[in-house]
């Protein structure tokens, strides 16, 4: 590990995160993702948004982009259209991907450009003190919702699927070595590629939900999150309160960058 | 040279933004300046370029940041409603100084107002729209051939100074089509931005030189650098610092101010022995023409001064103007907006007259004349 | 100076018209401005496409004392008409116009649209013959110029068909 944080990490530590927060292990396994494909690291762009999640991008040794709430995936857009052969990274969280950035979300999902965007899902806005987001569960806690969540939330990876993203994989942060090899994946897969890491925020998240200690939130990770192969064959009142990791949903589909390629060599009298 | 056609001041806009060497477009369509984004969906693939039509308006401000950040000359173009909507990330542009060029095509607001009739109305919105301090750079063109050269002026100020641009057009200038004679390209000056001489390492992203302006690497040339919307240091990482923060909001006015001279462009018109004189911009300015044009007919001193950069103000000539003529008028096709900034730069050296309007058609050039008429 | 208004509703081709009026304008040498005016929907509604031809730089776009006045409905001519002087050049569709104010004086009534419609198949012709009566009616610019003009921009196939079509106004005032 710690030749991986010589090449990858900048030496920028100690990071802005809490104790207990998951968003280390998360940003550990997309280095390990980097590392096992052997990326070019002046070929790899790291572009994130606002919250405790998108400071990621500050520690990595890329090129890198704090962008502003809600326009990673936007900005990540542009970065790939002009250099198609680098790879694009972005890392979010689930308000900046799913409230604020919905609207980006869903498109590029719908473009199926090649993005990897991780989404670490702490279920809050843990940076501004625990407001409800989109993924917080119906009925949780918030400074936000004192009686309780009326929102519903998303499921993310529905929600990507059906907006035509052609890879979708959520795993934990207990689970880190599947995280890092679905974060791997999902750089390799050509096209929109998400991939929603569950973590755990035990200062705004888990101390208003009741959820115990640190360690306690991601044992409740290991207990309630199975992978989709097993889930299939569980009984109904078995799936109670559970929910599928693993790779979700992958398919075969025309990739922007790769289309718009041939658009210009179409309009360049080059034929294709 | 090139055969003379006949071409729309949007049009030329695109044009421009081709030759400038602009290879990156994202947008948002509206009316009136959906034009600029239909010839560079055309234009820009033909020279190897990308043009992308984003789900909205901010993405697509979003994406000529992500662009240029890589390295390759972007626009964005749209009308004051998707103005509006830009203008958090146009302030990003600024902080995180990425060149870019966002091209207004001025319509009848607030709100979604009058879709295809002209207005002036986005002055003050170009220099106080987004949040926070800053300096900012607009030219507004009143010609369909300057449509061109303004766009090219606009990319090279942007790339010189590292900051966003606004090229202020109204409908009138936007829509309208006049003789156009392409430019030969090996004319034009073309500006790129400074990259940097230190390798990774020694290298500073955001250590300004003399000029104020740090050199810009692009993505995939080793530099590895960070860029945030935070206010930061000269390495580029979050800083809060109050003398880091004091340096760099500052830095953002005066790179601008201090090099007004290099940036101001303008127009004096039949101003040496003027005692009334009309300033006017964009459209306007065409009704100014003719009005002078009249009045000097009629043996009425009366000259024009056209500011071309409309931000920052080029406040010396204009001082300079007022401390000759007796009345400054200032036509503007809104309720009142530019007439303010004179008021300020002339400081009681001449009476300043506000001839503004804003109910959808331009100030004509009898409104114009008899204002004149009335300020001698 | 000579200050165009080709007016109709939205679709009729008007704006494509005065395109080509300025563009016939600039073949031959001279100076011309093309601007127009319409609502926001993509058809129908009242649209007027204006075009100031000159020697000499123009410098306000607008058409401010038209010399001629195209008007191809009657909500056009109502509506386009009113600062139309009196000794000015009007011609109008006589196919959707039928009153005409008593005071001008030089009034063509060209049955533009069923022309189209009958000599040539198609009403979407019926720019093109009314650019043939401009071309008759004025010497702004030459027939060469024009018809040049209108087989630059018109699509391929339509070439012979355009040149009836600009005929058949020119023969028609």
């Amino acid at each position: 590990m710690e030749e991986l944080l010589v090449k990858y990490f900048r030496p920028k530590l100690p990071h802005i995160w809490c104790p207990g927060c998951g968003n280390g292990i998360v940003t550990a396994s997309v280095v390990k993702a980097i590392d096992k494909l052997q990326l070019d690291q002046d070929k790899t762009a790291i572009v994130s948004g606002i919250g405790c999640s998108s400071r990621a991008s500050g520690y990595l040794n890329f090129d890198t982009l704090h962008t502003a709430h809600g326009r990673a995936i936007p900005f990540a857009t542009g970065i790939k259209l002009v250099k198609p052969d680098h790879n694009v990274i972005v890392l979010t969280g689930d308000g900046d991907a799913t409230a604020i950035g919905g609207n980006h979300f869903i498109h590029a999902a719908r473009r199926n450009i090649n993005l990897t965007v991780v989404v670490f899902n702490n279920s809050i806005y843990g940076m501004t003190g625990g407001q409800y987001s989109p993924l917080t569960p119906h009925r949780g806690m918030a400074t936000t919702a004192p009686f309780g969540n009326v929102d519903r939330p998303f499921d993310l990876c529905e929600l990507a699927k059906g907006a035509g993203a052609t890879f979708v994989a959520r795993a934990t942060t207990y689970h880190a070595n599947l995280l890092a090899d679905l974060i791997a994946k999902a750089i390799e897969h050509k096209g929109f590629a998400l991939v929603e890491a569950i973590t755990a925020c035990p200062v705004s998240f888990g101390r208003q939900n009741k959820m115990g200690t640190p360690a306690n939130m991601i044992k409740w990770q290991r207990d309630n999150a199975v992978m989709v192969e097993a889930m299939a064959k569980m009984k109904p009142e078995q799936l109670e309160g559970k929910f599928p990791i693993g790779v979700l949903h992958q398919a075969e589909g025309t990739e922007y960058v790769t289309e718009y390629q041939k658009v210009i060599k179409r309009a360049m009298g080059s034929g294709e | 040279m090139a055969k003379a056609v006949l071409m729309q001041g949007n049009h030329a806009c695109a044009e421009g933004a081709i030759a400038a060497g602009a290879r990156f477009f994202a947008g948002y369509p509206i009316t009136p300046s959906t034009e600029v984004a239909e010839l560079l969906a055309k234009r820009l693939p033909q020279v190897g370029g990308s043009f992308i039509q984003m789900e909205d308006e901010i993405a697509g401000m979003a994406a000529i940041i992500g662009a240029s950040l890589a390295g390759t000359k972007s626009l964005t173009a749209t009308s004051g409603p998707g103005f509006s909507l830009k203008q958090e990330l146009i302030g990003y542009a600024s902080m995180a100084e990425v060149p870019c060029v966002i091209v207004n095509v001025q319509r009848t607001g607030p709100s979604t107002g009058q879709p295809t009739s002209p207005a002036q109305g986005d002055v003050m919105q170009a220099r106080w729209g987004s949040h926070g301090d800053r300096g900012v750079i607009a030219l507004s063109p009143s010609s369909v051939p300057e449509c061109f050269t303004l766009t090219v002026e606009a990319f090279n100020l942007a790339e010189k100074y590292r900051t966003p641009v606004v090229l202020l057009l109204d409908e009138i200038i936007g829509h309208m089509r006049e003789k156009f004679v392409m430019p030969d390209p090996a004319s034009l000056t073309i500006v790129n931005r400074k990259k940097p001489a230190l390798p990774p390492g020694e290298f500073l992203p955001y250590k300004p030189e003399a000029d104020g302006v740090a050199p810009m690497p692009g993505y995939g040339e080793g530099y590895r650098f960070h860029t945030t919307g935070l206010v930061h240091d000269y390495t580029g990482f979050p800083s809060g610092s109050n003398a880091v923060t004091h340096e760099l909001i500052e830095r953002l006015h005066t790179k601008i101010t201090n090099n007004i001279d290099d940036i101001v462009k303008y127009e004096a018109l039949e101003l040496d022995d003027a005692e009334v004189a009309v300033v006017a911009f964009g459209g306007t300015a065409r009704s100014a023409y003719a009005a002078i044009e009249s009045a000097r007919a009629e043996g009425i001193k009366a000259g024009l001064f056209r500011p071309i950069t409309i931000w920052p103000v080029p406040e010396k000539q204009l001082f300079t103007v007022a401390e000759k003529v007796k009345t400054i008028i200032v036509a503007e096709m809104n309720y009142g907006q530019y007439v303010g900034e004179v008021r300020r730069v002339v400081c009681g050296k001449a009476n300043v007259v506000s001839l503004a309007k804003w109910n959808n058609d331009p100030i004509t050039p009898n409104e114009l004349l008899n204002a004149i008429k009335a300020g001698r | 100076m000579m200050q165009f208004r080709l007016s109709g509703s939205g679709g009729q081709g008007l704006i494509l018209a005065g395109i080509i009026l300025a563009e016939a304008a600039i073949e031959d040498g001279k100076e011309a401005v093309q601007s127009q005016s319409y609502g926001p929907e993509a058809r129908g509604g009242s649209s007027k496409s204006e075009v100031i031809i000159s020697e000499k730089p123009i410098h306000y776009p607008k058409v401010v004392n038209p010399d001629f006045l195209l008007a191809m409905t009657q909500e056009a001519l109502n509506k386009y008409a009113t600062d139309l002087p009196d000794e000015a050049i009007l011609v109008t569709d006589s196919t959707f116009v039928g009153e005409i104010p008593a005071r001008f004086k030089n009034v063509y009534q060209v049955p533009i649209t069923k022309l189209a419609k009958e000599k040539l198949g198609r009403d979407l012709f019926a720019n093109i013959i009314a650019l043939g009566t401009v071309a008759k009616l004025t010497d702004v610019v030459s027939i060469e110029a024009m018809e040049k003009a209108v087989l630059a921009r018109v699509p391929k196939g339509t070439e012979e068909v355009n040149r009836q079509a600009l005929k058949l106004g020119f023969e028609s005032v």
